[in-house]
């Protein structure tokens, strides 16, 4: 296991859901984690709202003083530099969606490929509107390399329809996974599932992965 | 294109608009609308359309201005803040009789504000959208899915009305995900012999213009103006109903604040209080006749707002008063709870012998 792990991709495809995720598990195993929260360019729905699950779990939590604020600045963390100088804690990053948003991690990028101890995953959600096809989830995969200077190293199927995701919705998706696969050379790590959805799907999609979806906030419901 | 596909509200209207055949969008980025712009930053060069991030709020109304002038579908969008700056061509397009599509991805003011969801520019968008006897088509969306039907519906009704139609949502409404359906239909043409699109020399030339010389003649021209707003009153209101046939308690809401609604109103039942909901979805014209005929039968309504209470006038005016009107509402960015909702509805229970079997 790396010590840090980078969650990138495409705008909206999952990756501060995954983050959180993936944090709790590291802090279930025992492990000294932080999360940090280096999205520039998300108003609503950052690391923050799940504040009070991180904490209680003791992940800690490294993220811009302004997020979740009507501070409107694409602010960084004031700690950020825990990520690379921490060598003691796992670091679970939620980078910003797009090159956008993965032009922040420039900054941490020489140290982090100078340790060269950390694994920068690609989160795939092939229901999104601009990444629907094998090509078009590979374009934005490049331009995200080109904005942070980093080489994407594993990718991560993530496809869903939010709260409506059918366990049929998901296998379709195995095939495109299959096919950035081929055509990046990168391993697939799995395919995240809805925890409920688990025993549906076993065996149709490679390498599934218990998911639990954080923030339901109470008008998300209709 | 997936029978579905998981977009955040922003995305869904920009889709929505493109599919609508809206091929020239004129903007200026602000939160929590921004996306709108990324988005078709990326689509119109793709489908030979117009993106066009203009200097300003003002610049980019004016574009919209000339591009309804030429007869083709047009939008911008923006939130808050930037509407205001936007008042005065919103205003021009009216005397223009010119038909667009403005979006206002609603956050907290007055003034900057902040950028948490907002639903305080209610009385702007129905009331004071800029200078002079006029009215603007307000929609009201509750749902992503909404958010890009209503946008397809609200270029219809504009071009059917030569007006001006607002998306009225908010900063959930534009941040949130949700799968949706872009299967729109047909869109449906209509003939603009009055655009500005060139003589050819077979024809005098058209003029589009807000300006009259004469006092008789503008008077004249709004006269015709509000002869139509009234049939448009009559036809065009859409509304949705929940639970209502027997409710005692009426909760009034609109976009967010009528998701936070439903589910106080499922816990309401579960405690034995009928309460319903009508959600307007469209905010002009407002669904009077409704709320009228529910009147007779209802004990109490709530406006259930995320402002200090704007709708609740067009409540009261609605039912002429007849029955307590309550206001359950947040503000600056702050959004109720089910639990606030139900708290008010318990009240108005209470206070109006809803409360019992």
């Amino acid at each position: 296991m790396k010590r840090v792990t980078l969650f990138s991709g495409h705008y909206g495809s999952g990756k501060t859901n995954i983050a959180v995720n993936y944090a709790l598990g590291l802090k279930k195993e025992g492990l000294k984690t932080l999360i940090a929260d280096l999205d520039i360019v998300n108003p609503y729905f950052r690391t923050r709202d799940s504040e009070g699950a991180l904490k209680e779990a003791g992940v800690e939590i490294v993220v811009s003083s302004y997020a979740n604020t009507n501070v409107d600045v694409p602010a960084l963390p004031e700690e950020m530099y825990r990520i690379i100088d921490d060598k003691e804690t796992h670091a679970v990053v939620d980078v910003g969606g797009d090159d956008r948003g993965a032009l922040a991690l420039g900054r941490l990028a020489p140290k982090l490929m100078e340790e060269n101890d950390y694994e920068m995953v690609f989160v795939m959600n092939f229901y999104r509107p601009l990444t629907q096809t094998a090509d078009q989830l590979i374009q934005v995969l490049r331009e995200v390399e080109a904005a942070s200077g980093m080489k994407v190293t594993a990718l991560l199927n993530n496809s869903n329809l939010g709260q409506a995701t059918e366990p049929s919705d998901i296998v379709k998706t195995d095939a495109l996974s299959k096919e950035v696969c081929a055509k990046t050379n990168l391993p697939i790590l799995g395919t995240t599932v809805r925890e409920d959805l688990l025993p549906l799907i076993k065996g149709k999609v490679f390498n599934p992965m218990p998911i639990k979806l954080h923030f339901r906030d109470a008008w998300a419901i209709y | 294109m997936a029978d579905k596909v998981l977009m955040k509200g922003n995305e869904a209207l920009a889709e929505a608009a493109i599919m609508a055949g809206c091929r020239h969008y004129f903007g200026y980025p602000i939160t929590p609308q921004t996306e709108v712009a990324a988005y078709l930053a990326k689509r119109m060069p793709q489908i030979g359309g117009t993106f066009l991030q203009a200097e300003s709020e003002v610049a980019a109304i004016n574009m919209v201005i000339g591009v309804a002038s030429a007869g083709k579908r047009v939008m911008t969008s923006s939130s808050s803040p930037g509407i205001s700056l936007k008042s005065e061509g919103i205003s021009y397009l009216a005397g223009c009789d010119l038909p667009a599509l403005i979006v206002n991805v609603q956050r907290g003011g007055p003034g900057l504000g902040g950028i948490q969801p907002s639903q305080s520019d209610y009385f702007q968008a129905t009331r004071g959208a800029g200078h002079g006897d006029f009215r603007m088509l307000v929609l009201a969306p509750a749902s992503v899915q909404e958010m890009a039907s209503l946008v397809f519906k609200g270029f219809d009704l504009a071009d059917k009305y030569r007006m001006t139609t607002m998306i009225l949502a908010d900063g959930t409404m534009g941040q949130m995900m949700e799968p949706v359906s872009l299967d729109m239909g047909e869109v449906k043409a209509y003939e603009k012999p009055w655009a500005v699109t060139g003589t050819k020399g077979e024809r005098t030339h058209n003029i589009v213009n807000s300006l009259s010389l004469l006092p008789e003649e503008l008077e004249q021209w709004n006269i015709r103006r509000y002869e139509m707003y009234k049939q448009i009153e009559e036809t065009e209101a859409m509304h949705e109903e929940f639970m209502t046939e027997d409710a005692d308690i009426v909760v009034v809401a609109f976009g967010v604040a009528a998701r936070v609604a439903r589910n106080a109103i499922v816990a309401a039942r579960e405690k034995g209080i009928k309460a319903g909901m009508i959600r307007p979805i469209t905010l002009w014209p407002f669904p009077k006749k409704v709320l009228f005929e529910k009147a007779k039968t209802a004990k109490a309504f709530i406006s259930v707002e995320l402002n200090m209470g704007q709708m609740i006038e067009d409540v009261e005016l609605s039912i002429r008063c007849s029955r307590p009107v309550y206001l359950c509402s947040r503000t600056g960015g702050m959004i109720p709870t089910p639990e606030q909702v139900l708290q008010s509805i318990e009240k108005a229970a209470k206070e109006n012998g809803g409360d019992k079997e």
